[in-house]
């Protein structure tokens, strides 16, 4: 009897409503470590598995909404508590995708995927107001999610990259499409995997491997996503991306420049960044 | 309500009874396996570009835009018949659909609306969507529908006569709801999520096309098993054979669970390799269908803008 057993590989899928689909291209990409090792062959997402995710985010997007806000943070907090969990692989990913300190990223990773589900049941408060009218009304403004977010992820810091851009945008009721790292989607597609572990609904957060070439002027064109996170769009697409936003008013945010582990890099303005103010006036006695 | 008066003289059936319940019981049975086999290849033709945009023109113009709500209302329909002769207000280009279908009442309602227009009123009749009322009283709900001058008339096959194998008198009462149909278009709803098996719709097929059906079409929409590729294959070879034993053409429409274009160019694809291109026709071919219009306009905007459309900018049935 030989002790030696067959190496049980993952294949690294795409994460789209709640599924691990293969492209339905049937394409998938050489991901190499950082001293140019083969690590793992990703799916290479078309523009079709794209529309898909689009559509189940849209489907998903008014029952996260509807959660209430403290429930969404608990649901948050949980994925936490599976990164946890998770460690290990997480810490072995981003050593392979050549990071200097992998356990400082993970953790900071968690931390940051802490502080922004802790977001859920306070930006009504901060962002919210009653304001002062000349009439018998009552005037307030409350912020309501976006809709549909695509999020190009930073090609760097593949785990905090990712999670300073996924987190704040879900964490107001949005749900996401969002293109992983295209040199590193591991981290991303293990994500995905935490998050079909924990209670977020499926199609609250899809991740597409491939390539960001190919897929960034479908998400961006596409008339059914509301705003985009462009922080990890090439500098080569940024104009044609703004171009292609400009024809359904998408939101176009980026994160700040700062390194991502400073606290200055976690901030509720970027929450903000994908809600939009619902004022109402409320008649009321003279 | 004057009836009666407008009622054509009874058309000769296009088979003797006799030999019409012989054609429904001897017909020949149904390979499932091919049958599936064959829809699922026939489902994956890629059908891009030109064709495409023909395919969706030709969904449009083939649909009967459909609402058989409890809810309908006088304004709902107004909105719909607005919507059927100019699916997208912004894009002239786009077709008007082939009919309206709804329930009796709401009838003149739409007749009003669409005059002059060249869509079409249908309207479900007979008992819709069990068929088990007093046939009386469900044949007069046909005259009646017939006499206010809707276009089309959608009724229902008895399944519990058919099913007990009592088909003589269900090929007879759809004999007389042809009478009572007068010159309205006929469509007979099989129902095929109730009848079991190929073999079954096989045979209601025939008897419903030799009581002398214009159209047969395969759902209600009011249970869970709606229309599916392999049945309406099956209802369009029933068709072919019917054409070529008796020479008289017969329409097919597909209704219930039609949501997505691909869907739908995927029952005319059927339809061109079953029947021919004489069939790609609003007269041969219909779809029934609510939600599918939006989608198909979606997918002729995708086509024409090279971006994947939004249904937020589209209106809302």
């Amino acid at each position: 009897m030989a002790d030696e057993r067959l190496p049980v590989r993952r294949t690294a899928k795409l994460f789209i409503g709640g599924e691990f689909p293969r492209s339905e291209s049937g394409r998938s990409y050489e991901v190499f470590d950082a001293d140019g090792e083969l690590l793992a062959w990703a799916s290479r997402a078309s523009r079709k598995d794209l529309r898909d995710a689009v559509r189940a985010a849209r489907a998903a997007q008014s029952g996260w909404a509807a959660k209430t806000a403290f429930n969404r943070a608990q649901i948050l907090y949980r994925v936490a508590e599976l990164m946890e969990g998770r460690r290990i692989q997480f810490e072995r990913e981003l050593r392979d995708a050549g990071a200097e300190d992998p356990v400082r990223g993970v953790s900071a990773a968690i931390d940051r995927w802490v502080w922004y589900a802790g977001w859920a049941d306070k930006i009504h408060q901060i962002q919210g107001a009653s304001n002062p009218v000349a009439g018998p009304y009552f005037n307030f403004t409350i912020p309501e999610p976006t809709g549909v977010v695509g999020i190009v992820a930073p090609q760097d810091q593949s785990l905090l990259g990712l999670v300073s851009r996924v987190a704040p945008a879900i964490v107001s009721g949005n749900t996401a499409v969002v293109l992983a790292s295209e040199r590193s989607p591991l981290p991303a597609v293990s994500l995905g995997e935490v998050l079909a572990t924990s209670d977020v609904p499926a199609g609250v957060v899809n991740i597409l491997t491939g390539f960001s070439a190919e897929l960034v002027p479908w998400l961006a064109g596409h008339m059914d996503v509301n705003a985009l996170d462009a922080t990890g769009v090439p500098d080569e697409l940024q104009a044609q991306v703004e171009e292609l936003s400009a024809e359904n008013v998408k939101r176009v945010h980026r994160a700040p420049e700062a390194d991502p582990f400073d606290e200055v890099a976690q901030s509720p303005y970027e929450v903000t960044a994908f809600v939009e103010y619902k004022t109402v006036w409320h008649p009321m006695g003279a | 309500m004057a009836q009666a008066a407008q009622i054509e003289p009874s058309r000769p059936l296009p088979v003797a009874p006799a030999e019409a319940v012989r054609m429904a019981v001897r017909t020949t049975a149904v390979d499932a396996v091919g049958l599936e086999e064959r829809a699922a290849s026939l489902a994956k033709r890629s059908i891009k570009r030109d064709a495409k945009l023909w395919a969706l023109d030709l969904a449009i113009r083939s649909m009967d835009l459909t609402t058989l709500e409890g809810s309908d209302t006088v304004g709902k329909i107004v909105a719909i018949c607005a919507k059927a002769v100019r699916p997208n207000p912004l894009d002239p280009s786009i077709p008007p659909v082939a009919a309206v279908c709804l329930y009796p009442q709401l009838v003149p309602v739409a007749l009003e609306q669409l005059e002059g227009t060249g869509v079409n009123v249908a309207s479900v009749a007979g008992g819709f969507p069990s068929g088990l009322g007093p046939l009386g009283a469900r044949l007069q709900e046909i005259r009646d529908v017939a006499a206010t001058g809707a276009h089309e008339i959608d009724i229902v096959l008895n399944r519990s006569l058919f099913l007990g194998g009592r088909y003589a008198q269900a090929f007879e009462e759809l004999v007389a709801a042809r009478e009572a149909a007068g010159a309205a278009h006929l469509k007979v709803i099989l129902e095929t999520g109730e009848l079991g098996s190929y073999d079954r719709v096989r045979q209601a097929s025939m008897l419903a096309m030799a009581a002398g059906a214009d159209f047969i079409k395969t759902s209600t929409g009011k249970i869970g098993t709606n229309a599916t590729l392999p049945v309406a294959l099956c209802m369009l070879e029933a068709a072919r054979d019917f054409h070529r034993e008796t020479g008289r053409p017969i329409g097919i429409k597909v209704a219930g669970g039609v949501r997505a274009a691909k869907q739908a160019i995927q029952y005319l694809v059927l339809v061109h390799e079953t029947l021919g291109a004489d069939w790609m026709t609003p007269d041969r071919f219909r779809i029934g269908a609510s939600s599918l219009l939006n989608d198909v306009l979606m997918q002729i905007e995708k086509e024409r803008t090279g971006r994947y459309a939004g249904p937020d900018y589209f209106t809302i049935d």
